[in-house]
């Protein structure tokens, strides 16, 4: 399968990667070079990946074509070192997933580029946030078209050490410091799980590579024999690495128990938090279980659905109901969209949990449209309203900023999930449709309805308090429309998160099968099925009842600042929990951390006390001793020898002078009397 | 050729001692010429080195009689490894003179005793007659303790006792063992080779060889006799801290590997557990340490615990992966953390005349000295082990040959990572973005601290110490190269598993 794309796709990260070196040199006033830079990088390399899913759509049409179900995959490996015989090798992989991701990133991140140069125009400190965002597409786009575990990794450390750098780009805020770390370390524990299903990995496989020609880890001969060895309690091999790596995904995906820093990163700029904490790298945890899904899937016996992705399954369906719980109660305009971004990640972990792998990239791809557009809508409403993020002070802003609200409309019903002409809602029906078909347990079906209807009822609010409703603020009242740079932006990726939905309908399932291969015909009656229609429906139910509820709770009437929320009043208790975020993190700072600081505060008076106490002990014993040995010696040796100095002393006045009672003079001869030995020796 | 870097520094030494006592600007001339003759010796050296399979392992041998009665001669080669720890030890002499450009007292002085340290180093790194190994290992010891008692800051009386004391243990357990095996082998040789080829009794290598690499790692900072290297490292002034750190740790672990591990390959498969525990311990106790203190230059000095816990790791894996990730580790290492302790003790202690991380926070040193908080952003994620750093290939490859050898302390490893990243992130936000008292982008804040700018010396040695482990991070193929030739060497693949 050698195609000629495949030679230049190390333009795709390289390109982004280049213009974060040239902005690293740059003094700060070079503002226009390094927005130039970060945004022509990106477009070039939108184009890049373009040609590269062209090809891939070609090669795999005429692939299809022939009856096998195959999908394009070209791949390139490199060594990177050599260690004896052996090489390191790493790769670039060009697949549909690959492609589909490379278009997706590349073009919602030239976006977000543009808009950043509205939102940030008035930063002194524009330069080095396009480098950072340079560093970071880098880092994503390397990650997304890795053919090795390896390169993958170092790339998926690279784009947490971006988005650290981005979420504290404001260091002059302490919460922004704190959120920054929070997340690096957060991501970080996960990390350790991915490391050592790495290493694992490696010495179970003889190699990182995804693919490699039939040698690779991801092709039917490392897989059967990582799936027939068992482990420690009878689990096979790959169901223990999956299970690792899985940590990893968890930790970067923002799943529970490792979602508490997705919510703080909103510290950062919010184009950061669009297109790092919404679009591209929070669904690299996805993205790596979506890669690695041969191995996550890998079945022996008399199993049907592999252990690990059940436990994906699991976990995604309990993120996507309990953080669209939280988001119910928050009033933090980013917040909200935060939480929401962990329930949907959820639910792309769900749907690859159940088996729907491009079910899953899918919504990948449409969340990544529609909530980078809410995001960036947003930011929007946030620069327009002088930096004021609480939704009860705002209201009325549909007036004062009419495209904003249009686009953030588009943006709120596809992820709500509004039938037919959204891309939200074809991808969440085909969610909805691999979790009804799931062997195992019907109840993440029906949790993921319970998703959909608190998705929509919390978008509802949202939008009842910052478009409609009387103006609750001075901002409010101030706000102003953003200009081109920031509404253009928003109007594509408006129009992507509707036009994706012409390409995954049940009756033109073409997104589908570009990922896992097949033939795409134009059937119109599927829609008629009478499966697809009950569950259209039941969405649609859904749906219908979170607006409804949505508008009846808090569209018919104004609600001031100081009035309580209408939940809070109705179950006092239970809103103070979810707006309290179900306490984990206070649960976290109670035990993680509160024992953390006690073993490092017992590990530190340990070393200074203990450690410490045995010397300071072994010298009182040395001192003990040498008082003995000291009077003998004043008395027996020293008193000689010290008249014998004299004697010497007086007879030489160059040696006098050297002997100005300085210790250091003493021993600096002593030493080169040494030198000079060895010298000697050596000449000999 | 290769007796040049020891000859060149300590010339050099000598050189400083006779220089008349006003003549600071040429003291560090000489300082400068001599680390940077050593320096170019080892590069030479690297390239001419002879990495093609078949080839001798040692190269550049030189062999003289020295005490023929007793068996000693002055015997040096250079192996790969050897050829790598030359220069690490000539980057960091180089960079140690540059970051002492400024040194006000006694300059002379000063570095006749860095010089001196430096060619020690060098000789032991060098030596294939054990007794000549020991020579050179006993002349770095003392000029420590000058060195830190002279010209050091904090608690520096102390600080140089226990770093002395804990050194002198630590050689005084390598001389026994040295001097038991030399008579229980009876063939009168103090050579390598010769001593290293011999089948020893059960009995005496199950203790000869715990003495012997406990002495060495007592000087490689080996959990738990570690407690010199961190008071030692904060009472020195920051040439001493970098030597100390990035050569004379590595000195115990390089002794470990050339000497203790080869001599006694029963004792070693019967302790290498204990001491790999001892290492993993290290590593997550290093980091936990790291995590509690307030003083930036105790948190680096214990991250080299942790760090050096990893070396220790890597060598008893007894793997060509894991003892190679040592030796990188060893040289990754030595040059990051020379760069922290340059930031810390230079370009930040010098300047501010603190070190409490509270205090710092409140500089907005960030804003003060912008190429020491880039640097220090740099060293830090290089410390982490992110990719693209030389730690990350290091620890990497120490991490994949200890899970083949010894899976279970993995579990003791890992925490450790994770905790390095949290004391890491904390040191390097506290010390330079801290709390800005002006807020908002620090545009109404008036009274900036005015600092000495970075000085040209300070920026050419950062530059460089980056760029190797920038280079190392993103191109290990020669570095490893060095390496893999050394298993062409009878010792070294006898430690092969």
């Amino acid at each position: 399968m050698d195609n000629p794309i495949l030679s230049y796709l190390w333009l795709v990260p390289v390109l982004p990667l280049v213009s974060a070196a040239i902005i690293a040199v740059c003094p700060q006033p070079c503002r226009r070079l390094a927005a130039t830079l970060t945004i022509g990088s990106m477009i070039a390399s939108f184009f890049v990946a373009l040609a590269a899913f062209l090809t891939v759509l070609g090669v795999g049409g005429s692939a299809g074509g022939h009856g096998g179900g195959e999908v394009f995959r070209g791949f390139f490996n490199f060594e990177w070192f050599r260690f004896g015989g052996e090489a390191l090798r790493l790769g670039l992989l060009l697949d549909p997933l690959t492609a589909a991701m490379l278009v997706m990133v590349t073009f919602v991140g030239s976006l977000i580029c543009i808009f950043s140069v509205g939102y940030m125009s008035h930063d002194k400190n524009f330069t080095r946030f396009f480098g950072f965002l340079s560093l970071f597409s880098a880092a994503m786009l390397g990650l997304v078209i890795a053919n090795s575990l390896l390169l993958l990794f170092m790339c998926w450390e690279l784009v947490g050490l971006a988005s650290y750098l981005l979420i504290g780009f404001w260091y002059h805020k302490p919460s922004a410091v704190v959120a920054a770390q929070k997340a690096f370390i957060t991501t970080r524990i996960g990390d350790l799980g991915f490391f050592l299903g790495m290493v694992w990995l490696s010495s179970e496989a003889g190699t990182l590579l995804f693919y490699d020609g039939g040698n690779g880890l991801l092709e039917q001969s490392a897989l059967t024999k990582m799936a027939t060895g068992l482990t420690v309690g009878g689990m096979a091999v790959s169901t223990v690495i999956s299970l690792l790596l899985f940590c990893g995904a968890a930790g970067k995906s923002g799943q529970f128990p490792l979602h508490v820093w997705l919510p703080d990163a909103m510290e950062g700029p919010t184009p950061v938090s669009a297109l790092i904490h919404a679009a591209t790298m929070v669904a690299a945890g996805v993205f790596l279980v979506a890669r690695v899904y041969p191995l996550f899937s890998v079945v022996v016996g008399p199993e049907t659905v592999s252990a690990a992705l059940q436990v994906v399954a699991w976990t995604g369906a309990f993120t996507a109901v309990f953080a669209a719980c939280i988001a119910v109660a928050q009033n933090d305009i980013k917040r909200i969209l935060a939480y929401s971004t962990v329930s949907q990640l959820g639910y792309m972990m769900l749907c690859l949990g159940v088996g729907g792998l491009a079910g899953a990239i899918f919504h990948l791809i449409a969340h990544a449209f529609f909530k980078a557009l809410l995001f960036l809508g947003a930011g929007s409403v946030i620069h327009g309203c002088h930096e004021e993020q609480d939704i009860r002070r705002m209201g009325d802003l549909r007036h004062r900023m009419p495209v904003t609200f249009v686009v953030y409309g588009i943006g709120m019903m596809a992820l709500s999930g509004f039938p037919f002409f959204f891309s939200g809602f074809w991808s969440k029906e085909e969610i909805l449709h691999w979790t009804h078909g799931w062997p195992v347990s019907q109840v993440p079906f029906y949790m993921a309805l319970g998703g959909a209807f608190l998705t929509a009822f919390y978008m509802t609010r949202q939008m009842f308090f910052v478009f409609f409703g009387k103006k609750h603020s001075k901002e409010a009242a101030g706000a102003h429309e953003s200009p081109a740079v920031m509404t253009v932006p928003l109007a594509l990726l408006a129009a992507g998160a509707v036009l994706l939905s012409l390409v995954a309908t049940p009756a033109w399932p073409w997104f589908h099968h570009f990922i896992e291969g097949g033939e795409t015909h134009f059937d119109f009656s599927v829609f008629f099925v009478f499966g697809n229609l009950a569950l259209m429906g039941a969405s649609i139910l859904v749906v219908g009842a979170g607006v409804g509820i949505g508008w009846f709770l808090y569209g018919r009437k104004d609600l001031p600042e100081a009035v309580a929320d209408p939940l809070d009043r109705a179950a006092h208790p239970v809103f103070q929990v979810l707006q309290n975020r179900f306490y984990v993190d206070e649960f976290y700072a109670a035990t993680v951390f509160r024992v953390l600081r006690g073993a490092a505060e017992v590990a530190a008076f340990f070393d200074r006390f203990v450690w410490g106490g045995i010397v300071l002990f072994a010298r009182g014993v040395a001192r003990f001793f040498s008082v003995f040995a000291d009077v003998y010696d004043r008395h027996l040796f020293n008193d000689g020898f010290d008249s014998g100095c004299e004697a010497f002393r007086d007879s030489g006045g160059f040696l006098s002078r050297l002997q100005n009672g300085k210790i250091q003079s003493y021993l600096g001869v002593a030493g080169a009397g040494v030198v000079l030995l060895i010298l000697i020796i050596a000449w000999i | 050729m290769i007796a040049w870097t020891f000859l060149s520094a300590f010339a050099g030494a000598f050189l400083l001692l006779l220089l008349p006592g006003r003549c600071h600007g040429l003291a560090r001339v000489v300082a400068l010429v001599s680390a940077l003759a050593g320096l170019a010796v080892a590069v030479v050296v690297a390239f001419q080195y002879d990495q093609r399979p078949g080839a001798q392992a040692y190269q550049f041998m030189v062999l003289k009689e020295w005490v023929p009665s007793l068996g000693i001669d002055f015997s040096i080669g250079a192996d790969g490894i050897s050829v790598l720890m030359l220069l690490l030890t000539g980057i960091i002499a180089v960079t140690g003179v540059l970051f002492s450009w400024n040194i006000g007292q006694e300059p002379k002085r000063f570095f006749a005793l860095f010089l001196v340290i430096i060619g020690g180093a060098y000789g032991v790194f060098l030596s294939l007659d054990l007794f000549l190994f020991l020579v050179f290992y006993e002349v770095v010891i003392l000029p420590k303790y000058l060195l830190i008692a002279g010209w050091g800051s904090t608690n520096r009386e102390y600080g140089a006792m226990k770093l002395t004391l804990y050194s002198i243990v630590g050689s005084a357990l390598v001389l026994v063992a040295v001097m038991a095996t030399y008579v229980v082998s009876g063939i009168g040789s103090f050579s390598i080779f010769e001593l290293g080829s011999l089948p020893y009794s059960k009995g005496f290598q199950m203790w000869a060889f715990p003495v012997m690499f406990l002495g060495f790692g007592v000087l490689a900072g080996l959990w738990p006799f570690h407690t010199w290297a961190p008071t030692g490292h904060v009472a020195a002034p920051t040439a001493a801290s970098m030597l100390l750190a990035g050569v004379v740790m590595k000195l115990g672990a390089y002794g470990a590997l050339r000497v203790a591990m080869p001599f006694f390959p029963y004792g070693l498969e019967q302790w290498r557990f204990f001491f790999g525990a001892l290492a993993a311990v290290g590593i997550l106790y290093g980091a936990l340490v790291a995590l509690a203190q307030k003083d930036l230059k105790f948190v680096i000095g214990y991250s080299s615990i942790s760090h050096m816990g990893f070396v220790m790791l890597g060598l008893v894996t007894l793997s060509a992966v894991g003892i190679t990730g040592a030796v990188l580790q060893m040289f990754s290492h030595g040059i990051i953390a020379a760069l922290l302790f340059a930031v810390v003790g230079r370009m930040i202690y010098e300047r501010t005349h603190t070190r409490e991380l509270a205090v710092l926070a409140r500089l907005g040193l960030g804003k003060a000295l912008p190429f020491a908080a880039v640097t220090f952003v740099l060293a830090c994620a290089a410390s982490m082990g992110l990719p693209g750093f030389s730690g990350f290939v290091a620890e990497v490859t120490v991490l994949l040959g200890a899970w083949v050898a010894m899976p279970s302390l993995l579990w003791v490893v890992v925490p450790g990572i994770v905790l390095t990243v949290a004391f890491t992130l904390k040191a390097l936000q506290l010390s330079f973005f801290g709390k800005d008292k002006a807020g908002e982008g620090g545009q109404a804040r008036e009274e900036v601290h005015l600092y000495e700018p970075i000085t040209m010396p300070e920026k050419i040695a950062a530059v460089l110490l980056l760029a190797t482990t920038v280079c190392m991070g993103l191109m290990p193929t020669p570095f490893l190269n060095l390496v893999v030739a050394s298993f062409q060497g009878d010792l070294m693949r006898s430690l092969l598993r």
